[in-house]
C-alpha cells in the first residue's frame, strides 16, 4: 500500500517513560476510508500512541505519518484535518458548551471566525447537545461532555478523526447514536479511527483492526483476517460424556474440562477435521448425541488469546 | 473515494493573524468568577483606606502609615497613590501570581490544554497569547486600584490642584495623566513576574502549585531587596523598582526610573519568556 493511501502510518513508533516501554515499537497502518479498530485492554499503551499521532508528546524513537504529512513537523499542516477527542472530553465548566466550542475552534489560526457561529450550531446538533448549548458545562452529565468532546472533533469536516474511547459515558442510546454517526462520517470519506476496550463496540463498527497488547502491537489486519487466526470449536451435550470424551481423542483432539458433566468441549485443533466427521464418529460410536454445535473463532478467543486472560491493566 | 477527499478539506490558507485566540483568552479570563473576586478585592484597598480616613480624620495621625495618606483629608486624589503603594508589595503580586500561574497550567489541569494543540494552536502562539491574557490583567488590575481609588476619593475628600513632590502643581487633568502613567509603570513592573509565572506554569500541572511559587516568589524577592547585606543583587530583583514611581510625580517628569525598570523588566521577560519556550515546545502534554 502506498503512503498516499495511508491515513496514519507509524514504523517502529516507541515512547518509553522512564523504564517503561509504553508502546514498543509499532508499525500502524491505517488505509484511508476505513473504520480502525484500536484494540486494547486497559494500559496497552493506545492513549500513548494517540498522544504521539497528535504530536502532543514526542516519539522516543520512529516515525509518524498522519495523512500526507510527518508529525510532529507539519503538525501545522495536518492537524487542522485532524478531529480528535483523546483520553475523554475535556472543558472549561464555567463556560457554556457553546462558548467551549468557540474557544477550541479560535485555537486554530485558519478557521473562519464568519462561520464559526454556524459551525458550532451544526457540531452540538450533530450530537443532539442543541438544547444544553447554553447551559454551563460543569452542570454537563458524564455524556453530555462526552458529546460535547465528540462535537469538537466534528467542528471542520475532517479527513482523519482519532476518538479514544467516543462511547465512554454513553447510555446505550447515546452509543447507538455514535455507531450511526461514526458511519455517516465514514460514508462521507472520512478515515475513522477508534479505540476501544469493547470488543462487541469494535466488531460492529469497523472494517480493520489493531490489537496492543503491553505497548506491542499483536495482531493488524481486517475484521476476518483476525477472526480467521483462530481455531474453531465443536461443543457436544450428551449423557454420554466419557465414550465423547474417548472418540474426541480418539480423533486427535483434547477434550476440555468442563462444568457441566454433560458437556464436552474441544478446540478443533487437528488441521483438516470438519466438524462433521465429528459428528459422524459420536454416532458411529454409538454416543447419544443431544446436542452438536460447532463454532467458529469469535473475535473474543482471538483477542483474550492475543491479549491475555482478564483484562488486567498493564503495569 | 477516500484520496480526494483530503483536497476537498484543505484549511483556509492565510487566514486571520490568530488574533481570535486572543480574543478568546481574554473572554476566558474575564468570564471567570476568580478574575472579577480578585479585582473587587483590589477596588476594595482604596475604598478601605478612603473610608478609614474619612472616618477618624479629625485624629489623624501625621507620619505613620503607608506614603500619601496624610495627603488625602486634604486631597481626595491622593487615595489612588496611597492604595498603590499599599497593594503594590503583596496584594497585586498575589493576584499577578493566580493569573499568570494558571496560564499553562491551568489548561494542563483542565485538560483542555490538549485540545487548544490539537486544534492546533501553536505551542509559540499558545504561550504568547498566554502572555499577553497575563499582561493585560496587570494592567487591568492597576487600572482597578487606580480608577476606584480615583472615584472614591473625589466622593469622600475635597478634590483640587495636586501639588507634586517637586513643588509644581498641576490641574485635575494633569493629575489624572500622572495616575495614568502610574499604572503604566505598575503594569510594566509587573511583566518580569508575569513571566517568571509563566515559566513556572509550563512545569506542572497543578495550578495552585505555580501561583503559590510565583506570588512566593514576589515576597522572597522583596525580603532579599530588604536586606542590606545583599545590596549587590537588589539591581537584579525584578522587584528593586516596584515602589520606584515618584520620579513620574516631578515637574518635569524624571524618566530614568522608568526606563531602568523597563529595562529590567525586559531583561526577566526574556530569560523566563525564553526558558518557557523551551521547556514547553518540548513537552510531553500527558494530562
Amino acid at each position: 500500500m502506498s503512503a498516499g493511501e495511508l491515513a496514519i502510518e507509524t514504523r517502529g513508533l516507541t515512547k518509553v517513560f522512564g523504564r517503561q516501554r509504553a508502546v514498543d515499537s509499532i508499525d500502524l497502518t491505517v488505509p484511508r476510508g476505513s473504520v480502525f479498530g484500536f484494540l486494547g485492554p486497559n494500559g496497552s499503551g493506545k492513549t500513548t500512541t494517540i498522544r504521539v499521532l497528535l504530536g502532543l508528546a514526542s516519539a522516543t524513537s520512529g516515525e509518524v505519518r498522519l495523512l500526507d504529512g510527518e508529525m510532529p513537523d507539519d503538525a501545522r499542516a495536518v492537524l487542522p484535518r485532524v478531529g480528535a477527542l483523546v483520553e475523554g472530553p475535556a472543558i472549561y465548566p464555567f463556560l457554556s458548551g457553546r462558548a467551549n466550542l468557540q474557544r477550541f475552534d479560535a485555537a486554530d489560526r485558519r478557521t473562519d471566525p464568519a462561520t464559526r457561529s454556524r459551525r458550532v450550531d451544526e457540531a452540538l446538533e450533530r450530537v443532539g447537545l442543541s438544547h444544553a448549548a447554553k447551559k454551563r458545562a460543569h452542570a454537563y452529565s458524564l455524556g453530555m461532555k462526552q458529546r460535547l468532546g465528540i462535537a469538537n472533533a466534528l467542528l471542520a469536516p475532517r479527513d482523519l478523526l482519532i476518538l479514544d474511547e467516543p462511547t465512554n459515558g454513553l447510555d446505550p442510546q447515546g452509543t447507538r447514536e455514535v455507531r450511526s454517526l461514526i458511519r455517516s462520517l465514514s460514508d462521507d470519506g472520512t478515515t475513522v479511527f477508534v479505540s476501544s476496550h469493547l470488543l462487541a463496540e469494535v466488531e460492529q463498527m469497523c472494517t480493520r483492526i489493531a490489537v496492543m497488547s503491553a505497548g506491542r502491537l499483536v495482531a493488524q489486519g481486517t475484521l476476518d483476517e483476525l477472526r480467521s487466526g483462530g481455531t474453531a470449536r465443536v461443543r457436544v451435550t450428551t449423557p454420554d460424556a466419557a465414550e465423547a470424551r474417548r472418540v474426541l481423542t480418539g480423533l486427535g483432539l483434547t477434550p476440555e474440562p468442563h462444568g457441566h458433566d454433560d458437556v464436552v468441549t474441544a478446540e478443533l485443533s487437528v488441521a483438516g477435521l470438519q466438524p462433521e466427521t465429528v459428528n459422524a464418529a459420536l454416532v458411529r460410536a454409538e454416543v447419544r448425541v443431544r446436542g452438536f454445535e460447532a463454532r467458529g473463532a469469535s473475535l473474543e478467543d482471538r483477542f483474550v488469546a492475543l491479549t491475555g486472560e482478564g483484562f488486567d491493566v498493564a503495569g | 473515494m477516500p484520496a480526494e477527499s483530503a483536497a476537498t478539506h484543505a484549511p483556509r490558507t492565510g487566514g486571520s493573524l490568530g488574533l481570535t485566540l486572543v480574543v478568546s483568552e481574554v473572554a476566558v479570563l474575564f468570564r471567570r468568577l476568580r478574575t472579577w473576586a480578585m479585582i473587587g478585592a483590589l477596588a476594595l484597598i482604596p475604598i478601605l483606606i478612603a473610608v478609614v480616613v474619612r472616618v477618624s480624620s479629625d485624629e489623624s495621625s501625621s507620619g505613620r502609615g503607608p506614603a500619601f495618606l496624610n495627603s488625602i483629608t486634604q486631597n481626595g486624589l491622593f487615595v489612588s497613590l496611597t492604595a498603590l503603594t499599599v497593594a503594590i508589595p503583596l496584594f497585586l503580586p498575589l493576584t499577578i501570581g493566580v493569573v499568570a500561574g494558571d496560564t499553562i497550567a491551568g489548561e494542563a489541569n483542565l485538560g483542555t490544554l490538549r485540545y487548544l494543540l490539537v486544534a492546533p494552536a501553536g505551542r509559540i502562539r499558545l504561550l504568547l497569547v498566554k502572555y499577553a491574557g497575563a499582561a493585560l490583567f496587570c494592567f487591568v488590575a492597576t487600572l482597578t486600584v487606580v480608577v476606584t481609588g480615583a472615584v472614591v476619593g473625589a466622593l469622600l475628600f475635597p478634590v483640587g490642584p495636586v501639588t507634586l513632590l517637586s513643588g509644581a502643581t498641576v490641574g485635575i487633568p494633569g493629575y489624572f495623566a500622572r495616575l495614568l502613567l502610574l499604572a503604566l509603570y505598575v503594569t510594566v513592573s509587573l511583566l518580569g513576574l508575569s513571566a517568571i509565572g509563566l515559566f513556572i506554569s509550563t512545569l506542572t500541572s497543578v495550578p495552585v502549585g505555580a501561583m503559590a511559587a510565583t506570588a512566593a516568589l514576589a515576597v522572597i524577592a522583596q525580603i532579599l531587596g530588604a536586606l542590606p547585606q545583599l545590596e549587590w543583587l537588589h539591581p537584579w530583583l525584578f522587584t528593586h523598582h516596584w515602589l520606584g514611581f515618584a520620579d513620574l510625580l516631578r515637574e518635569p517628569i524624571v524618566w530614568t526610573s522608568f526606563a531602568d525598570n523597563a529595562l529590567l523588566q525586559f531583561g526577566y521577560i526574556a530569560v523566563f519568556g525564553a526558558l518557557a519556550y523551551g521547556r514547553f515546545s518540548t513537552k510531553d502534554i500527558l494530562s
